[in-house]
């Protein structure tokens, strides 16, 4: 963060500095946003693929609620990337 | 910075009218409803003796797989009567979607707002009027307290139900449609730009063209990737709207 504001300081012209914190704080809203949701679908699939390899003929009904743990889980990585529009180009 | 202009965002998805207030995105919609109508009066009208081919294959395949993989995954026997809608909305879902990967058209007419969000409220409304027809005035309440609530914790369990189920979902069932195309289509973008300027790239390292192939390589598996995409968010989008349509039916909402 520091080199940020090192890197922002330099900038004369306050309207770059403004699109220039815009853009980091997109990108590192995008990246936070992106950590939680990857560790859970991770864990979803990972359970599911062990529930499936353990029971092969419930497969399909666990492939159905995997669908939609990873539709919810991934809703919150979704709204990350909306944030990321929002203040890149907003 | 990086050699390379990104396009502004109004460039890649903000397309001129082709008359007024009709453009390509309302051109796609219109032609996702055609097509899916067209595709199933077709079926319709063959005779239901001879075995079936072409336009009918591919409807009846659909229909199963609406009524095996949706239907009876989440609304049971009792929920077939809902197959007539969820197999429009699938239809008309993956029909906006894949003109993404289609050449020349190459835009998902969900990757904006207005359809996922229209969709959305259609589903909001849907399984809000199914509620209240299984469970008249009662919905209410156990759409805000799920059985076996302490009273102390009403006002604030009420709260969180209530924002969850009437805001949060049709917020988050049209959020997670339009940024998933949106997100495809702009990384199909990027990496089109990128093949762009690299086998164009006026440089003294004559290595670096022949390196377009890294970016054209991935844009490839990209365009494969969103098919795949545009199948499973049309299938999501339906499924959830099956999930809250049966909530509605048999009680309290467990998921949100």
């Amino acid at each position: 963060m520091e080199a940020f504001s090192a890197l922002i300081a330099q900038v004369e012209d306050p309207a770059d500095a403004k699109n220039i914190a815009a853009a980091s704080g997109a990108g590192f809203a995008y990246g936070l946003a992106a950590i939680g949701p990857g560790i859970g679908i991770g864990y979803l699939v990972g359970k599911s693929v062990e529930a499936m390899a353990r029971q092969p003929e419930a497969a399909g009904m666990v492939r159905t609620t995997m669908f939609l743990g990873i539709a919810f889980t991934e809703a919150l990585a979704l709204i990350g990337f909306v944030v990321f529009i929002l203040l890149k180009f907003a | 910075m990086f050699g390379l202009e990104f396009p502004p965002i109004n460039e890649i998805l903000r397309w001129q009218d082709i008359f007024p207030s009709f453009n390509k995105i309302a051109l796609i919609a219109v032609a996702a409803t055609l097509i899916s109508i067209t595709l199933f009066l077709l079926a319709a009208r063959r005779d239901p003796l001879v075995a079936p081919t072409g336009a009918r294959n591919l409807a009846e395949v659909t229909i199963d797989f609406i009524e095996e993989s949706i239907v009876m995954q989440t609304l049971g026997k009792s929920g077939l009567k809902w197959t007539p809608f969820l197999l429009s909305l699938f239809m008309f879902i993956f029909l906006c979607n894949i003109p993404g990967v289609i050449p020349i058209i190459q835009m998902p007419a969900t990757a904006r707002i207005a359809i996922p969000l229209a969709l959305s409220l259609l589903v909001w409304v849907i399984y809000i009027g199914t509620g209240l027809k299984h469970q008249g005035l009662g919905y209410f309440g156990h759409l805000l307290w799920p059985p076996g609530v302490p009273v102390a914790l009403k006002p604030l369990v009420g709260l969180i139900e209530f924002i969850s189920t009437i805001i949060v979902t049709p917020f988050s069932l049209t959020v997670r449609l339009m940024a998933n195309m949106l997100a495809g289509h702009i990384l199909l973008v990027t990496f089109g730009l990128l093949t762009h300027a690299l086998f164009t790239a006026e440089t003294s390292q004559i290595f670096l063209v022949p390196m377009s192939i890294l970016p054209f390589g991935m844009l490839v598996f990209l365009t494969a990737f969103e098919i795949l995409v545009a199948f499973l968010q049309a299938y999501i989008f339906a499924i959830l709207a099956a999930v809250y349509i049966n909530n509605s039916t048999v009680g309290h909402a467990e998921d949100h």
